[in-house]
């Protein structure tokens, strides 16, 4: 496993007419096969941060690297789950896909393409609704059709931004198991942006802290030290969910803020709540690392 | 059938009783406006001998005539009846493709010839201004080069280029099909471009992190995405470009629908005049019809 499959350095965006940047000196990496959640207050450029990844987008400073190469544009190899599903609505799922098949293996077949198409459909457990338009699908099922689709090119490595923002809550922890099996099956490398701390605990390796805009950052990255295995049903029951989850809230209600214009360090500082200091320091023991960082800023 | 459905369908019922009972209105009104008096019994005003020969010699009957003069009808009211139309639409739909020559072909080969122009004209327009439409659907630099051009030359009547038509090409035939094709260009145009530019960002996103080639981008996901819009601007074209045709072919004369209409005005034979516009209105009707159902099957639901 590569230490660093995506590397980002010093990423700053500004756009036009606008004397701040919304973010600058962003720098993170992700290693092969991780998931990696990015979370922050609304403005503080995750999508921008997310659509430069994608490479629909260009940075005004800094750069991405894949496996060493700099990232220039878009490309197969980082598949795109959009926030509202973005599907074609005048295609049906399996065309949807199908399309998406198409293009990244231009020479196959027609019972090629519809084969792989009915394996990722069935993935997401839509098998039944593979010849339905769209328009004729729940908002769970749409977005579980952008997963699908996203999937089915086979990335290497897959891009979400806010994936389920806009489903009802027990929809939301359906398509969440679903996506954490599937990541574990194909070892999937994930950056996913989201507002919903649950859920990076849920899903992510490590957790990115963007602090606010303009000149956001990302502060911290926080390990989750909980195992691997975890399963939503349980999350809840083990002692480490709190202190992770009492982590992130302390850092997006109090701390996020004071660090916006460039406060943050250059380097995010690394964090892993509950386990770097132990129990018996009970007023720190929520943010362990956030005395040095005070200092830094 | 569930009740919802049955309401619809008892609703469709109705309109269409509602549309007789109109129609029927209608041909009452007619037939009663040209009603002719029946020759009163005896006549009020009482003829000349000189008056009755004469009209013996000019081949009328005299009884009519005098029965005419006191009512202060003419002959004829110049308006056909009900029963003068009924003939008249029998006798040209018996033999719609007769062809006597120049002035006297049937109105089933004018049609013929009508359609022809406006097929050919509305198809050279949808060449140009769909794939023109695209570009400045796709770029606002050319958008915005081309507009002015497009805002003065869109208003123009399409007869007003008859006479340059006429010089430059030398040929009525290819400049009524000239002026087709000038009229329908513009709703075509300016509702791909429109179209175009109006595509969902995140389709156009999509389709570039799968790295999609711009021709498959622009067959397989822009025209779809912008085809209803397209269709509306083709619908539109067609009728324009069928009230047009008739104006174009009544100035360029020859062949045509148009020209039948013209042509039948200088015969003054008012049923063939009324028939041809009732065929001008079905077949326009029926275009419409036929892109309507094109749109239909173009539209998706978001």
């Amino acid at each position: 496993m590569s230490i660093e499959f995506l590397k980002v350095e010093g990423l700053g965006k500004t756009y036009p007419g606008s004397s701040e940047a919304v973010f600058d000196g962003v720098n993170f990496e992700v290693a092969q096969g991780e998931f990696v959640c990015i979370i922050g207050h609304s403005g503080c450029g995750k999508t921008t941060i997310l659509n430069v990844l994608a490479g629909l987008e260009t940075a005004s400073t800094g750069h991405v690297f894949m496996d060493r190469r700099e990232v220039a544009g878009p490309s197969l190899d980082r598949g795109v789950v959009f926030q509202g599903h973005a599907l074609m609505p005048w295609l049906t799922v399996r065309k949807n896909i199908a399309f998406a098949v198409r293009s990244k293996w231009p020479d196959w077949g027609r019972a090629q393409v519809d084969e792989h198409v009915e394996k990722y459909v069935a993935l997401v457990g839509l098998a039944s609704a593979i010849d339905k338009k769209p328009s004729a699908l729940s908002g769970g099922m749409k977005q579980r059709v952008g997963i699908a689709r996203a999937f089915a090119i086979q990335p290497r490595m897959l891009l979400l931004d806010e994936p389920f923002g806009a489903l009802d809550a027990l929809t939301r922890g359906t398509i969440q198991d679903e996506l954490l099996r599937i990541c574990a099956e194909t070892h999937q490398t994930v950056f996913m942006i989201t507002h919903d701390v649950d859920e990076a605990i849920l899903l992510a390796d490590r957790v990115l802290l963007m602090s606010n805009g303009p000149q956001a950052r990302v502060a911290e990255i926080v390990k989750n030290t909980m195992s691997r295995q975890r399963q939503r049903a349980t999350l809840h029951h083990d002692p480490q969910y709190y202190r992770i989850r009492n982590h992130l809230v302390d850092f997006l209600v109090s701390r996020s803020q004071d660090l916006s214009h460039g406060r943050a360090p250059a380097q995010p500082l690394e964090a892993s709540p509950g386990l770097i200091e132990p129990e018996p320091l009970p007023p720190s023991t929520t943010h362990p690392t956030v005395i040095p960082l005070r200092s830094i800023a | 059938m569930n009740p919802g459905m049955q309401a619809a369908r008892q609703e469709a019922l109705k309109a269409a009783l509602l549309s007789l009972l109109i129609l029927a209105v209608l041909l009452g009104i007619w037939h009663l406006a040209t009603l002719q008096p029946k020759a009163v019994a005896a006549p009020v005003v009482a003829l000349t001998a000189e008056q009755i020969e004469y009209a013996k010699l000019m081949g009328k009957d005299p009884a009519s005539l005098a029965a005419n003069a006191a009512t202060g009808t003419s002959g004829k009211s110049g308006f056909p009846t009900l029963s003068q139309m009924g003939v008249a639409i029998a006798r040209n739909l018996a033999s719609p493709f007769y062809d006597n020559g120049p002035n006297d072909k049937g109105v089933g080969l004018q049609l013929a010839y009508s359609l022809g122009r406006v097929g050919l004209g509305y198809l050279l327009a949808a060449l140009v201004a769909i794939p023109l439409g695209f570009v400045i659907g796709m770029s606002p630099l050319i958008y915005r080069a081309l507009d002015p051009f497009i805002q003065v030359l869109k208003p123009i009547s399409p007869l007003a280029w008859m006479p340059l038509a006429l010089y430059t090409i030398k040929d009525s035939a290819i400049s009524g099909i000239f002026v087709i094709f000038i009229c329908s260009i513009w709703p075509m145009l300016i509702n791909t471009a429109f179209g175009v530019a109006g595509v969902r960002k995140e389709w156009l996103n999509v389709a570039r992190t799968l790295e999609v080639k711009p021709q498959r981008l622009a067959f397989e996901v822009i025209l779809p995405a912008a085809a209803p819009t397209i269709l509306t601007g083709m619908r539109i074209s067609m009728g324009i470009a069928w009230l047009v045709i008739v104006a174009a072919e009544m100035l360029v004369g020859g062949t045509g629908i148009g020209y039948f209409v013209w042509n039948e005005w200088n015969n003054l034979s008012l049923p063939n005049v009324i028939f041809a516009v009732l065929v001008i209105g079905i077949v326009g009707m029926l275009l419409d019809l036929m892109f309507a159902r094109l749109q239909k099957a173009v539209t998706y639901v978001d």
